[in-house]
């Protein structure tokens, strides 16, 4: 009963998708007040069926109710219980319906909050927010409903695929969807802005905390599910550059590039169809990291064609969005007449070189992701593009963006001078050249690779310091600090978001340039020498879990003769889904990580031990995890809050101060 | 099994673990006693496909070709062979769908200039742009009209 109740909530919420995406664009359109409003009302009640139909799903999953096709493919009575919840989106049909759900929050939230907006452009902003929901409802309908039931009902289900049976993972989704699928809301306000025909600095002012949290929520996401890759996987990669993976990492490096370039247009009044385009083209990454991954398209050609229903609906969705959105931009777009005017050394130039080097990366990424699919279809050749291609073509861009970001970071608008800029970073810029010198010192006959990124992340996190205290002014030590306290949030909120960009890079060239690795057969009992520690290879043992059986191993991890930690590396054999997986054991350091894995019985006793040391690793994530608070910081910024049109008109009651 | 495949396909990340099974493949038995050798059959194992797995090096993956490979790779590097050699005679079995970095010839030149060129385009628009921002300076009106100071103090005023 739940479940068709679920069904129907879907469907009706289908049905007032297509309502609110015609009403509100005809009542703006001609003036009507009345048929504008209903867009409100509307997307409030969108959300709340949509969420019915989800709790439907849940309810499904956690109640074990093997009726439901999907639940028997993806869940299991002895699955504990925070995997029956997140076996919801563990599949297909499942995160699809989050999928929407998310789109119809962003929807509802844009109704809620958006009560400072001109009353026409909010009704276009929710009739275009709505039309895409109407197409992810149709979508999720047609071709993937979650409600199937089942013909005959069996005792049990099949199992979640163990590998997702794994905190990391479990919220990985959840986070990367709310980023996907919050820069539909950029789209629409950029296909809003382009029906009216205007956008201005207040437009910049109310999209870009939409963009920044779609932002926040994106780096977090991509980061859970590296760090998820990292541990679970069994040999400590963090990045593979896969299509799925560069799937969203492209909206990632547009929707940073988006973020950038809103503020010049708010401030700035300036690069407005530039930013526009972003703003469409961000969500198109969107669209096609949906449609890479769902369709198999990029596996093979042909695993499309067994398929095709699902990928050819997503790529009709594509089709229809990016061109209409880029037709109307084409007819539009001449009408957005930038007003500010700056010098060839400004910060609005720095912007520029921002956007030019995340958009080109961007465009890196995704021209090495289709290339294999081109040539196959174009040239009839069959190729590959993997890591080298990609660590070769991307890499100059973050190298050069760093090395401008610190100095554009502290140029102010409209006209400044470089030579000022420049000698103000000058501290930064010796001590990210002496750390870079030590670590060169330090290290023989390897990659300049290490030092070279110790040396651009030290410049960042420097400049980001820098930054900050060239923002107090002149005064005393007492008085500068006192006014870098009491900066505005925003402020605070770019510099610790930059040097989190210099963090991760310190992590990603620390553990590519110094990584330890050791692949040995250990007998129970040894003691072996790694890269400065000892590990000591003590007991291997059966043990069973709660729906698994783990091969265990207690190894012991030594500095000299202190015992520093005990690890158990596990291999686990998830017998329901007939599948083995590797639980990697680690002790977890401030610059290093110490990762062990146990691999198979030899024939002539013993066991393969694989051991790594890996500098720096945790500062990949933990420079992510920084730039996604420095986002937060921004966004919890007064000045930003209130442009989400917090309040709405003539509201008597302010907000309060914090 | 395809069809659970594509439900699994849902979430980014999980093809990579999917198509490996978790262990990691390089057995201890497989290395090569000389240092210097094994660490030129690291490096280009790295570069070389796995040819049944997903986008992963059969320095990664457990699958039984892969070890087949990378036993090929070892074998030719003991014998004596450059490591240009090792990859004509991998190319040669099995196609340049083995390289991970595919050769610049031919059409993939398009694939290796394709960001070098729209970064030239995008310097080139960049710079035209900035300098007509530039020479504009006496362009419209800078101030705010008294419908955006209104708005203005609504915002900023409390």
């Amino acid at each position: 009963m739940v479940i068709e109740l679920g069904h129907f909530a879907l469907t009706l919420a289908f049905a007032i998708a297509l309502v609110q995406a015609v009403i509100p664009l005809i009542g703006a359109h001609k003036g009507w007040s009345g048929w504008m409003a209903m867009a409100e009302p509307a997307a409030t009640a969108q959300f709340l069926l949509t969420a019915f139909s989800f709790g439907a799903l849940t309810y499904a999953f956690v109640t074990s109710d093997f009726s439901v096709s999907l639940v028997v493919s993806n869940s299991h009575t002895l699955k504990p219980m925070l995997y029956k919840v997140t076996g919801v989106w563990g599949n297909h049909e499942g995160s699809m319906l989050l999928w929407v759900l998310i789109l119809t929050l962003f929807g509802a939230m844009a109704a809620w909050f958006g009560g400072g907006l001109p009353p026409g452009l909010r009704a276009r902003v929710l009739a275009v927010q709505s039309a895409i929901s109407a197409a992810f409802f149709a979508f999720v309908l047609f071709t993937s409903n979650p409600f199937t039931r089942m013909q005959a009902i069996p005792f049990d289900g099949r199992d979640l695929n163990p590998l997702l049976q794994d905190p990391g993972l479990a919220f990985h989704p959840p986070f990367l969807y709310l980023g996907y699928v919050g820069l539909s809301i950029c789209f629409s306000f950029a296909v809003a802005a382009l029906i009216e025909g205007r956008v201005d600095a207040a437009w910049g002012r109310w999209v870009r905390p939409w963009t920044l949290a779609a932002w926040v929520f994106l780096t977090i996401g991509i980061a859970l599910g590296s760090w998820w890759a990292y541990y679970e996987l069994g040999w400590g990669g963090f990045w593979f550059w896969d299509p799925v993976e560069n799937a969203s990492f492209m909206p990632w490096l547009i929707s940073a590039a988006l973020l950038h370039s809103a503020i010049v247009v708010e401030k700035r009044e300036a690069l407005k169809s530039w930013t526009i385009l972003l703003a469409i083209v961000a969500f198109g990454f969107s669209l096609i990291g949906a449609f890479i991954t769902r369709s198999g398209i990029i596996t093979s050609v042909h695993a499309f064609a067994s398929d095709p229903e699902r990928g050819m609906f997503l790529l009709l969705i594509l089709g229809v969005f990016m061109g209409g959105a880029l037709t109307l931009y084409a007819a539009r777009a001449s009408a957005m007449e930038a007003k500010g005017v700056f010098g060839t050394v400004s910060r609005e130039s720095a912007l520029v070189f921002n956007n030019i080097l995340l958009a080109v990366s961007a465009f890196v990424v995704f021209v090495g992701t289709i290339w294999p699919l081109f040539a196959e279809m174009a040239f009839d050749r069959k190729l590959s593009v993997g890591a080298p291609f990609f660590n070769m073509a991307f890499t100059p861009f973050m190298v050069a963006l760093a090395l401008l970001l610190p100095i554009g970071s502290t140029l102010p608008w409209k006209r400044g001078r470089l030579g000022r800029s420049v000698r103000a970073m000058v501290p930064a810029m010796g001590l990210a050249l002496a750390i870079g010198a030590l670590a060169w010192s330090m290290q023989t006959g390897r990659s300049a690779l290490g030092p070279v990124g110790l040396a651009l992340g030290t410049w960042l996190i420097s400049g980001a310091v820098v930054d900050l205290w060239l923002r107090a002014g002149r005064a005393g030590l007492a008085d500068r600090l006192r006014r870098i306290a009491r900066l505005p949030r925003a402020d605070w909120g770019k510099s610790v978001a930059h040097a989190g960009v210099g963090i991760t890079m310190i992590g990603i060239a620390g553990v590519m340039a110094w990584e330890i690795e050791d692949i040995r057969v250990a007998q129970i009992g040894d003691r072996f020498e790694v890269g400065g520690y000892g590990i000591s290879f003590e007991n291997v043992e059966d043990v069973q879990g709660p729906n698994y059986i783990s091969t265990m191993a207690t190894m012991g991890v030594w500095r000299g003769e202190t015992r520093i930690a005990t690890l158990t590396p596990e291999k686990r054999v998830y017998p329901v889904a007939r599948m083995p997986t590797t639980e990697a054991a680690l002790d977890i350091g401030f610059f290093r990580d110490v990762y062990l894995v146990i691999g198979d019985p030899q024939e002539n006793g013993g066991w393969a031990v694989r051991s790594y040391i890996k500098p720096f690793v945790n500062w990949i994530w933990g420079g992510a995890i920084i730039m996604g608070l420095g986002g937060l910081l921004s966004l919890s910024d007064r000045r930003v809050r209130v442009a989400a049109g917090a309040r709405r008109e003539g509201g008597a009651t302010p907000l309060p101060a914090e | 099994m395809l069809k659970r495949l594509c439900m699994i396909l849902a979430l980014a990340f999980v093809q990579t673990a999917l198509s490996s099974a978790p262990v990691r493949a390089l057995d201890p038995s497989e290395l090569l006693a000389d240092p210097v050798l094994e660490e030129r059959a690291r490096e280009l194992s790295q570069g070389l496909r796995c040819l049944v797995c997903r986008n992963e090096s059969i320095d990664d993956s457990n699958a039984e070709l892969a070890r087949d490979l990378r036993r090929i790779v070892r074998e030719r590097l003991v014998s004596g062979d450059s490591d240009a050699e090792v990859l004509d005679y991998v190319v040669g079995r099995y196609g340049e769908f083995v390289l991970l970095k595919p050769p610049a010839t031919g059409v993939n030149l398009m694939l290796y200039f394709a960001g070098p060129a729209m970064l030239g385009l995008g310097l080139l628009v960049a710079v035209f742009y900035i300098r007509a921002r530039r020479e504009r300076g006496t362009g419209p009106d800078e101030r705010l009209s008294a419908e955006e100071q209104a708005r203005l103090k609504q915002i900023m005023g409390d």
